[in-house]
């Protein structure tokens, strides 16, 4: 007998650690609920407003919310796998390669906010209050001088694309920018970008979230010396994946959530959120802006960046839900 | 820097004193993965062990040397091998079990492997071969002269678990790629310590560093009791 104590206690070792550990997973996991897998970009779930939204939503359906935070092109990448039954991104030119491809499907604007461009406070380079092309200009003569550094995100995110996006319009090509000393990628993250900036005394292209989330906690000190305007403005957008493509995908259920975004009470979150702690939205809702007149200078600029032929969601891409729009 | 360490300290212990329950749903979530993690690796790494330092078989070096590589695969990429594995476009997709706290489980069970095959294969080549020779020549079974090999390096049957758990619950890429860090799901110390760094929480990552710390410090140092009972 006492030659099998060993034996016998790892045995009951076992037992009491994969039993309680069954009973923890199984006891945490939710019963009897529909789950709708959403990946989202990280500058939309970073800020916390998801967490307030899943809160309110989850309360009046029978969904879990299951939210899986990466970069606007990850994102996509697991839509088009079938790992994601809907997207919520920031990049509307990759929007548009989705819905054509035919993966998307019902495409909704639901908020939107600006871009900045931040740098050292004694902005060194002179860019302040210029327009964010003559900005980059700016930026590249006196970077190519030696005295100014460009810090990009490199990561191929939704706010990766809109700098390659500006940079094109100013008249370069970023991939042949980075052979250069003076532009830096850093391949990660927004709050990372922005330390990796700051201790460079660099400039970089920021959303307003993060930034205001940094600058409050003093992770960072930067200002923003290019802000608000037509070039610099950020739609985010829901889109689900077509069922016809993806048998498997929660369709009906990232339908009842993009209805929720897109309602009263979801598009209220946009506004409200961030007010507390920032005195300032994160993000404004876009559903009223683009049926009224409330402000059609705005309206415009999100038609601009955002709209494919004319349209939020070409007729061809709106699956059977005709009245979302 | 020692500011916001301190801060974090502090931080862990408001968090531990007011039973925070996102703490501890969090740190019970990872002991129970890593554990099942490591029960579920020991399956099939102990045996496989024992033969590997043990064994006497043509290729049974490069099979060590290759065990021993494979402790240095990144955990990214593990995961995204596994995430294309599990995907519902990869050959495994109709299990539907990415994204739940069972892929976890598997893929770091996956991952801490190599460690536990390496580091018993290791423990065992270490103990005098004469003590095979004599339970042999005493009349013993080949399968019970192993046994008893391997209670003579029982120190290095309890490192190459411990350190497996170890690995597991301190490790990030596996459980982001196919946990995917889901609220109340599959979100674990490691993944909430990613998420809230990028979100800029540097106190509120490291009080959930200090309690990663606490719980691996706890559970060696139980599993050394246990040891020192045997």
């Amino acid at each position: 007998m006492y030659r099998n104590r060993p034996i016998i206690s790892v045995t009951i070792l076992v037992i009491v650690v994969a039993a309680g550990s069954v009973y923890i997973l199984q006891s945490q996991a939710m019963m009897g609920r529909r789950r709708l897998i959403v990946s989202t970009t990280t500058s939309l779930y970073d800020t916390g407003i998801l967490d307030e939204i899943e809160e309110a939503f989850e309360a009046k359906n029978k969904i879990d919310l299951y939210f899986i935070s990466v970069g606007t092109g990850l994102a996509i990448t697991h839509a088009k796998r079938g790992d994601a039954d809907m997207i919520l991104v920031h990049s509307p030119p990759r929007e548009l390669a989705f819905l054509e491809e035919g993966y998307g499907v019902c495409r909704k604007i639901i908020a939107y906010n600006f871009f900045s461009i931040v740098g050292p406070v004694g902005d060194p380079a002179g860019i302040r209050d210029m327009s964010p092309v003559e900005a980059l200009k700016k930026l590249t003569e006196v970077g190519r001088a030696g005295r100014a550094v460009w810090v990009s995100r490199g990561d191929d995110s939704g706010t990766h694309s809109k700098e390659k996006e500006l940079w094109t319009t100013a008249g370069f090509d970023s991939p042949s920018l980075s052979e250069e000393d003076w532009y830096r990628e850093a391949g990660t993250g927004m709050g990372k970008t922005l330390q990796i900036a700051e201790e460079f005394e660099a400039y970089t292209l920021t959303d307003m979230g993060t930034y205001l989330k940094y600058k409050k906690d003093g992770l960072i000190s930067f200002e923003v010396l290019v802000g608000a305007g037509k070039e610099l403005i950020n739609v985010y957008s829901a889109i689900a994946v077509n069922p016809e493509e993806n048998r498997d995908t929660n369709f009906k259920d990232a339908i009842v959530f993009i209805r929720y975004l897109i309602s009263e009470e979801g598009q209220a979150n946009f506004g409200s959120f961030g007010v507390d702690s920032y005195g300032t939205a994160l993000f404004n809702p876009a559903i009223d802006i683009l049926k009224t007149s409330s402000d059609p200078t705005t309206a415009d600029w999100i038609e601009e960046a955002a709209y494919f032929n004319g349209s939020e969601c070409p007729e061809e891409y709106r699956a059977g839900q005709a009245d979302l729009y | 820097m020692t500011s916001e360490i301190l801060q974090g300290l502090l931080k862990a212990i408001t968090l531990i004193l007011s039973r925070d329950p996102t703490l501890i749903e969090i740190t019970l979530r990872s002991l129970a993965v890593s554990g099942l993690a490591t029960l579920l690796a020991s399956l099939w790494s102990l045996p496989f062990g024992v033969l590997v330092g043990l064994g006497k078989f043509r290729g049974r070096s490069i099979l060590r040397s290759l065990f021993n590589a494979l402790l240095g695969l990144p955990t990214v990429t593990l995961g995204l091998l596994l995430y294309l594995v599990f995907s519902r476009s990869g050959p495994m997709g109709s299990l539907h079990i990415l994204y739940t706290p069972a892929a976890i489980v598997l893929g770091q069970a996956l991952l801490v492997t190599p460690i536990m095959v390496s580091f018993l294969a290791n423990a065992l080549e270490a103990v005098d071969p004469e003590i095979k020779s004599l339970a042999l020549t005493l009349g013993a079974s080949e399968t019970r002269a192993r046994l008893t090999v391997l209670s003579e390096s029982l120190d290095g049957v309890f490192l190459a678990v411990t350190a497996s758990f170890n690995r597991a619950i301190a490790e990030l890429g596996v459980a982001l790629m196919i946990g995917g860090n889901i609220k109340g799901v599959t979100r674990i110390l490691t993944t909430f310590i990613a998420l809230e760094t990028g979100r800029g929480e540097i106190a509120l990552s490291i009080a959930f560093a200090f309690v990663l710390l606490a719980m691996v410090t706890a559970v060696n140092l139980s599993i050394n009791l246990v040891k020192g009972r045997l």
